[in-house]
């Protein structure tokens, strides 16, 4: 069972959260032309790395609040939690 | 090579069983090789078995950095299946239905193939209108395909809840009754023994820690165990892919999860076929032994650890016991986790890559070991000839840029839900 810690509530056990995906991925700016090439990386293709992954988490059966986590995926060790505007 | 037959058993039976020959040599890597294969799994296995059978390229060496079979083709729950929607999914997976069927005799080894259907549970009128679309696909590619009722459910999964006071209670079901199951580790037993036996190299602890590329071209690779000169190299390591990409620079449209099974303690035989939870994510069968094979949903987060953690297990679990409610009663004997090299659309790649003399083979989701055979084959067919076999060609890399998805489920990027 992890135990994350919802930088709003605390600590709280894994069955109140709903996993996010990859955090470090950036959406292309609107701002300028974006090529497909952008899109598709944004989109489909993932660093997957072995070791510490900073991820989304959505505290849904709590606050519902989207934070962001740093943990590994080696040993499921959650190193840092933070805010979704924080650096983690 | 010694063929194993009831002469065989007999003779070496007489011999207290002390001079059975070896299932394959343990040879030092030698310092060039026509091609390589990364991954003593079963596509690894099947791929240089097939590289020798029918490219009659020999000089092989497989390298796996820990034993062969000790990674998914040892974790799944066996499952046979080509129930696919898709052409390019159904053709693919019948072709490897067909090769599940002389695979004992092919091999020589007796990998249990037991084709004793498979039955997709529904649950909702609407549900029953999805199969059979699914099942009507799969006949026009000439696939088995039945549609099952309640009544004829009832004779053949008796122990099912068919209340229907349950939250989730049966309508009806889609069956393919040729699927089935086979018994792992023999296939990759089989495999191995037969590449062995036609001169591939099976080198076990020997960890690949790096690429030589030279002006585009594969050189050779770098090992635990030294330098190894080729001009071909093939992926076969489902879940540890990027980290071998990564040495190359590349990032690929996958994630690593870890997906759980698990068996219970052996009873009589009460469940005759493969049966799957429409309402969830749950699949079980019985062993040979006895024991219920059952599994389910990812853990749901990237991981690399090959084991899982309790509420997911849990979660699945009740998915069998709404199904099944005698399964209540049975006690956990194992529980372990594989590595899903999750794709982005859920159907693999077997495909060239843009190194000349670099080919991969990943995003098997959940389905790896079905295709096992089929893989193997058009793999060996991609890497010897240098274009994708007919069977393989729509699961290319680019189609994530072309967007000829094959997304099966239609479920997204979000592989951990899918």
């Amino acid at each position: 069972m992890l135990e994350i810690k919802c930088p709003y509530c605390g600590k709280r056990s894994q069955n109140e959260f709903s996993y996010g995906g990859d955090a470090s991925l950036k959406r292309p700016s609107l701002e300028k032309e974006i090529s497909d090439k952008e899109w598709n990386d944004f989109i489909y293709y993932r660093k997957n790395p072995r070791g510490k992954h900073e991820e989304f988490w959505h505290h849904i059966a709590g606050c519902r609040q989207w934070f962001k986590v740093l943990r590994s995926t080696t040993t499921h060790e959650i190193f840092k939690t933070a805010k979704v505007n924080e650096e983690l | 090579m010694q063929k194993y037959s009831i002469f065989s058993l007999i003779k070496n039976a007489l011999t207290n069983h002390q001079n059975w020959d070896v299932a394959w040599r343990d040879p030092e890597p030698k310092k060039e090789y026509d091609a390589i294969i990364i991954g003593g799994g079963g596509h690894g296995l099947a791929t240089a078995y097939y590289l020798a059978k029918e490219h009659k390229i020999t000089n092989i060496a497989i390298l796996e950095k820990g034993w062969i079979g000790g990674g998914n083709v040892g974790r799944n729950t066996t499952i046979l299946r080509s129930n696919y929607m898709w052409d390019a999914n159904g053709l693919f997976y019948e072709y490897g239905m067909k090769l599940w069927e002389n695979l004992s005799q092919e091999l020589n080894y007796n990998v249990m193939y037991s084709p004793r259907g498979i039955i997709n549970l529904a649950h909702s009128d609407a549900q029953l209108n999805t199969y059979a679309r699914r099942g009507n696909s799969m006949r026009l590619n000439n696939i088995d395909a039945l549609m099952l009722g309640r009544e004829e459910l009832k004779k053949m999964i008796p122990f099912a809840d068919f209340s229907t006071s349950a939250r989730f209670p049966i309508f009806g079901a889609l069956m393919q009754p040729r699927g089935g199951t086979a018994r792992h580790d023999a296939v990759a037993w089989g495999y191995a023994r037969q590449a062995d036996s036609m001169g591939v190299d099976i080198i076990q602890h020997c960890e690949v820690t790096g690429f030589d590329v030279k002006d585009g071209k594969i050189k050779g690779v770098q090992t635990s165990r030294g330098d190894i000169k080729t001009k071909k190299v093939g992926l076969c390591v489902a879940g540890s892919t990027s980290l071998l990409a990564e040495k190359l620079n590349m990032k690929l449209p996958i994630e690593s999860h870890v997906l759980q099974a698990c068996v219970s303690e052996p009873v009589k035989p009460f469940l005759d076929h493969v049966v799957t939870f429409g309402a969830g994510h749950f699949y079980c069968s019985q062993s040979d032994k006895g024991e219920m094979v059952m599994g389910g949903d990812l853990d749901g987060y990237n991981s690399y650890a090959q084991r899982g953690n309790l509420p997911t297990l849990q979660h699945v679990l009740s998915e069998g016991v709404a199904m099944f409610p005698n399964l209540s009663r049975l006690k956990i004997l194992r529980t372990w986790g594989g590595i899903m090299d999750m794709s982005m659309d859920g159907s693999p790649v077997i495909d060239k890559s843009h190194i000349a003399g670099l080919y991969l083979n990943f995003g098997w989701c959940y389905g790896g070991f079905k295709a096992t055979p089929v893989s193997g084959l058009t793999f060996a067919h991609t890497i010897a000839q240098d274009r994708p076999h007919k069977l393989n060609e729509k699961f290319k890399l680019n189609r994530f840029n072309t967007g000829h998805l094959l997304d099966e489920k239609g479920v997204g990027t979000k592989t951990w839900v899918g």
